[in-house]
């Protein structure tokens, strides 16, 4: 194992976020204290719990799985595609660093990012609303386990996209609409009975209850099916990573 | 002594078809300076590509001191440096952070006093701390040198070094190639300048349309292609070559006014003590004369006209029912 390779990826990786701290970091926390004001303390005010939370402390889940996603996501992707862009990946493909190690690197890094922001969240929502969290274990293993799941996904979006478009249409035109018609405000339960099952097909609904559930115990969908799911995306970005590095999928010729 | 890098049977043919090398077969002695020579397009990139793991390999197989560089290309790859040709770094990282980065990624430990030797031999001790996008192009290009050297690599590509580098720099280049082989690296540089290839390599291989045209000892080659020209000046102008002198390898520059006899440098008997007394009985006189040796670049041009004049006649005899 190239120990040395992992950490020389790692840290480049961790200190672009440095470098770029204001976008990596204040930007997200800025928008979800946003969203607390106008969601949670203005409007929230004027709604009743729902399953016995209140509303503002209901949307914290949601809210970090919102920033968690897209953050993983696009700290990955773009962690990948610019070596790409700018030509300096020869010097990864050329080093004695196999895939799961260049993976190990670069993923590692944008995950450990996006868990930080997450955290920093959850911090920055104790001053707006007061929540509980119940099962920390589990919350802390949804946050994982997502942020690491989006992004290896985040990953293969970097391989794939070949212009800058590409890189934000996912996360913009995808994770985004998944994510706000995926519980993240409201619950499921709230809404006809026909767009309840149309909801089950959204992936980010399972997520979004999962961690929800760690904080207060209540969810849309059953407990284990969110982990499940969760492997199961995880599992889906681990074959596709394995199978570009086998093939050279746009990045070796 | 084994050769540090040995091609065998190397055939690449990109996915859209294009068959960029066909068949290589080539070793690379350890300590020497290799030119590889060709035109654009030639397969020079692709060669060193595959070697460095760039590019997938087709058919056929490369070990690089003793490793295989799919095999085993943890230590293939360790043993070797890559300079690109396109200079591509990243522009908000620091100099010594870069040439950091490089050495972690191939597995080396820390070693501050190796990389502040590396940075003083090429001149960017004192810009460690800068930002890269400062950087004067010159600079950047030894920067990407000193990444390459920064895991201590028994081999160094480097893919057009002094391509879009003006005259000092490529004599700067050139003087730190030979100290690095002094240090007991292998060089091997592709170049489209012949004079680059002249001046610097022990050996030269020429490769044009994918295939390995030639592979020869620098001097061995200039020797054995080499003809040489005596050049006369005269003072009357000749309209044509005297019929008398007409067995003769003459021929008339410009406006007649020098006559070029060309010889063969290899040969006992080059034919000139004859050739002047010739001149003389035909009552031509001259005012000055010189030699002069064929340099690479009319041999390399000759190798790769015939090359291709080869290509065209088996192409449109292919082409006869």
């Amino acid at each position: 194992m190239n120990w040395y390779g992992i950490a020389a990826i790692y840290k480049f990786e961790m200190s672009r976020t440095w470098r770029t701290l204001i976008q990596s970091v204040a930007s997200p926390v800025l928008s979800t204290s946003l969203y607390f004001i106008v969601f949670g303390a203005a409007i929230g005010s004027r709604m009743g719990d729902i399953e016995g939370v209140s509303y503002g402390a209901f949307i914290i889940p949601g809210l970090i799985m919102l920033a968690l996603l897209g953050e993983s996501i696009s700290n990955a992707a773009f962690g990948i595609f610019f070596p790409k862009f700018s030509g300096t990946i020869y010097e990864v493909l050329s080093a004695p660093v196999s895939p799961f190690e260049i993976v190990a690197g670069y993923v590692g890094a944008a995950a450990t990012k996006s868990i930080l922001l997450g955290l920093l969240i959850l911090a920055t929502a104790r001053f707006f609303v007061d929540y509980d969290i119940l099962h920390p274990f589990w919350m802390i293993t949804f946050l994982v386990l997502t942020a690491v799941s989006f992004s290896l996904f985040g990953f293969i979006i970097g391989i794939w996209a070949d212009d800058f478009q590409k890189l934000q249409i996912i996360p913009l035109m995808i994770i985004t609409p998944l994510t706000f018609l995926g519980g993240a405000f409201y619950s499921i339960s709230m809404l006809p009975e026909f767009w309840q099952k149309v909801t089950l097909f959204n992936p980010v609904v399972y997520l979004i209850s999962g961690f929800r559930w760690a904080f207060y115990g209540v969810a849309d969908v059953n407990m284990g099916l969110s982990v499940g799911m969760t492997l199961l995306f995880l599992f889906l970005c681990l074959t596709t990573v394995w199978w570009i590095f086998r093939t050279g999928y746009r990045i070796k010729t | 002594m084994e050769p540090i890098i040995s091609v065998r049977s190397l055939d690449k043919t990109y996915s859209g078809g294009f068959n960029a090398l066909k068949s290589i077969d080539l070793d690379i002695q350890r300590g020497e300076i290799f030119a590889l020579l060709g035109p654009n397009g030639a397969g020079k990139t692709t060669l060193i590509s595959i070697i460095c793991g760039i590019v997938n390999p087709g058919q056929g197989s490369v070990i690089v001191n003793g490793y295989d560089i799919q095999r085993d290309y943890r230590r293939a790859r360790r043993e070797i440096g890559l300079v690109p040709q396109e200079i591509a770094t990243d522009s908000f990282e620091s100099v010594l952070g870069a040439i950091k980065f490089s050495r972690g990624l191939f597995g080396k430990p820390p070693n501050p006093s190796y990389l502040e030797k590396i940075l003083r031999q090429l001149s960017l001790w004192e810009k460690r701390n800068n930002k890269i996008v400062t950087l004067s192009g010159g600079m950047k290009r030894r920067l990407m040198i000193a990444k390459a050297l920064s895991h201590e690599p028994s081999v160094l590509f480097l893919d057009e070094p002094t391509a879009g580098v003006d005259v000092e720099l490529r004599q700067d280049m050139w003087e730190m190639v030979r100290e690095l082989r002094e240090s007991g690296v292998t060089v091997i540089l592709t170049t489209h300048y012949i004079e680059e290839a002249e001046e610097m390599a022990d050996r030269v291989g020429v490769i044009n349309r994918g295939e390995l045209v030639l592979v020869e000892d620098k001097k061995t080659l200039m020797q054995k292609m080499g003809e040489k020209e005596l050049s006369l000046q005269l003072p009357m102008p000749l309209e044509r070559i005297p019929d008398s002198l007409s067995d003769l390898p003459l021929r008339l520059n410009g406006d007649g006014s020098e006559l070029i006899y060309r010889f063969d440098i290899k040969s006992e008997n080059t034919g000139i003590p004859e050739f002047l007394r010739r001149l003389s009985s035909a009552n031509i006189e001259f005012r000055d004369l010189y030699t002069r040796e064929s340099s690479l670049e009319e041999i390399f041009v000759n190798l790769v006209h015939s090359a291709r004049h080869e290509g065209e006649e088996q192409f449109s005899g292919e082409a006869q029912p």
